[in-house]
């Protein structure tokens, strides 16, 4: 077995071990209370933002020097509350490092703020998202199905849809 | 790569472009695609055009939407492998490795040396696959048909190498967690050594049938600009973001599968046009083969699978001779393997740029959600940048500049 990187749950005991990354840095200085839970697992760090910050967090760490978006997606934690989590992959092109923001949403009506603003090849990770989720972006640009056609029904990635879809 | 061959202006126009009012302003709808041969697969594109002069590009996608990552969530692990093939088909072995070194994580696995360094090998061979069907369909894109003869040639010998090691020649399903699914045939590494000793003279002659070609550089230097800046607010990765100034790869910069011990350049040009992503991707493929060429030299014995007998299938001969070994075999084809919760995200460079694979686990034998993010998808949303205010022409030569693959785009 190869050495375990060292695993560290909690806010608390990410930001006594790690005070000086640059990331958790500026978001402590920008917003505390955003930053509402973080753990470092298998290498790597997992920052817990609250769902109305996200877009805030996104250009405080694009401003600390994580340029480049890499990636977003969804999980849905069905049947538990909060159902859905929002993963952002964001890595650092100066750094050579990768963080991932996280978003917690409840099943009611699920919506997040849009990142496009901040980095606009955002815009086909939060179409795909909103298409097989059904998870609303707010100032979107273009909020339409990109996978599925228009007129389907239902989010296929939710975990209440059947894999071999509804017959 | 000398600075000299490279387009001397910047987005500069090779053709002066009508003016809007010239064409009198007439708008006109065009779809293109989703049959189309240069769309390379069924991309539709939507393109607003005021005569010839593009006003706006919409990239409509989905077409071959086949629910993977759903489907990847109700199979086991190691069924997943396959899958993965069938994203991006003409570069099966990243997808194959990105997938397994993200589950290796998870699994706290070590993968032993010698695998490690097939692995580097196959990959790289899978570049150049991917790279090679770029050269051949961009060539015939502009007009250069003979090229794409020419690169199939040697394509054809990479997929036979594929063959050999995996039985299949392109859905390869090679790699598998913890390690390779078995040890390459005898003398396939003599064969490889004749195929990449051969090689280089091979990119010559490429490159001597479009490099200095006047209708080639006319259809290419100036055409499909994109800053450095857009390419990275725009999630560009791979040779377009390199080929406008951006000096990142992950083999070098964030290493993975020992890419680390392997000396190679990472081509960049400050460019940015699609003249430039040309050059980038013909020096890439000279850069893959010298990495082909230290695996060979330094090939390191021993196993090609990992210790771990509950996730890794035992040999035939252990199987049929040792209890335990059969019992294993059993759990792990019938049940599977359990993989420890959490989340991971691994992100490799393949042929058309960052791949990433994000695999979350909730403790069972069957992940619990798979994301794949692939490079075309996000590097589609940057058609539009490179085309608007020119000629239609130009579209295809952007599309084929950006090497996509509409398997890995709808997944």
């Amino acid at each position: 077995m190869a050495s375990q990187p060292p695993t560290l749950s909690g806010k608390q005991a990410v930001l006594a071990a790690m005070p000086d990354h640059p990331a958790i840095k500026a978001l402590l200085a920008w917003k505390p209370d955003a930053l509402s839970d973080a753990k470092f697992d298998f290498g790597e760090l997992t920052l817990t933002i609250a769902s109305r910050e996200i877009r805030a967090a996104c250009s405080t760490v694009q401003a600390a020097g994580y340029n480049f978006f890499e990636d977003m997606t969804a999980v849905d934690w069905y049947p538990l509350a909060p159902r859905f989590q929002l993963s952002y992959h964001i890595l650092s092109h100066a750094l050579k490092e990768r963080i991932r923001l996280r978003v917690l949403l409840d099943e009611a009506e699920p919506s997040v703020a849009s990142i496009v603003p901040v980095w606009p090849g955002a815009n086909f990770f939060e179409r795909e998202v909103f298409d097989l989720f059904g998870i609303r972006f707010a100032d979107h640009p273009d909020l339409r199905r990109i996978m599925l056609p228009d007129d389907w029904t239902g989010h296929p990635l939710r975990k209440d849809y059947p894999v071999e879809g509804y017959r | 790569m000398s600075e000299k061959s490279m387009s001397e202006k910047p987005g500069a126009a090779v053709l002066e472009l009508p003016t809007a009012e010239s064409v009198g302003g007439q708008r006109m709808v065009l779809n293109m695609g989703p049959q189309h041969p240069a769309t390379h697969g069924v991309l539709r594109l939507v393109v607003e055009l005021d005569g010839e002069v593009i006003l706006s590009v919409r990239p409509e996608i989905g077409y071959l939407h086949t629910g993977i990552e759903k489907t990847c969530e109700a199979k086991f692990y190691q069924q997943v492998v396959p899958l993965t093939d069938r994203v991006n088909y003409l570069d099966p072995l990243s997808n194959n490795l990105c997938y397994c070194l993200a589950v290796e994580k998870l699994l706290n696995l070590e993968i032993p040396e010698r695998a490690q360094w097939i692995r580097v090998l196959l990959t790289e061979l899978s570049r150049l696959n991917s790279h090679l069907i770029w050269l051949g369909t961009h060539a015939m894109d502009i007009g250069a048909l003979t090229v794409f003869l020419y690169t199939f040639r040697e394509r054809e010998e990479i997929l036979r190498l594929f063959e050999a090691v995996a039985g299949q020649r392109m859905m390869t399903s090679y790699f598998r967690i913890g390690g390779l699914s078995m040890e390459p045939p005898l003398g396939w590494l003599h064969r490889v050594a004749a195929f990449i000793h051969g090689f280089p003279e091979k990119i010559d002659e490429y490159s001597n049938l479009l490099t200095g070609n006047p209708i080639f550089m006319n259809r290419l230097k100036g055409v499909g600009y994109l800053s450095a800046a857009d390419a990275i607010a725009l999630g560009v990765t791979g040779p377009p973001l390199r080929a406008s100034g951006v000096d990142i790869d992950l083999r070098r910069d964030m290493p993975y599968s020992s890419y680390e011990k392997f000396q190679f350049q990472v081509p960049t040009s400050t460019v940015g046009d699609t003249w430039a992503r040309y050059e980038v991707r013909l020096v890439e493929m000279r850069e893959s083969t010298k990495i082909v060429q230290q695996t060979l030299d330094g090939m390191p014995g021993g196993p090609v699978k990992a210790d771990a007998p509950k996730i890794v299938l035992p040999g035939r001969e252990k199987m049929k001779t040792q209890m335990e070994a059969l019992i294993h075999h059993f759990k792990i084809v019938t049940e599977g393997f359990n993989v420890p919760a959490g989340e991971v995200y691994q992100g490799i460079e393949c042929g058309h740029g960052q791949m990433g694979y994000y695999v979350v686990s909730d403790g069972t034998a069957k992940p619990y959600r798979v994301h794949m993010r692939y490079p075309s998808f996000a590097t589609l949303q940057a058609v539009e940048t490179m085309c608007k205010g020119r000629l239609i022409a130009d579209l295809v030569a952007v599309v084929g500049s950006i090497d996509i693959v509409l398997g890995e785009i709808d997944r």
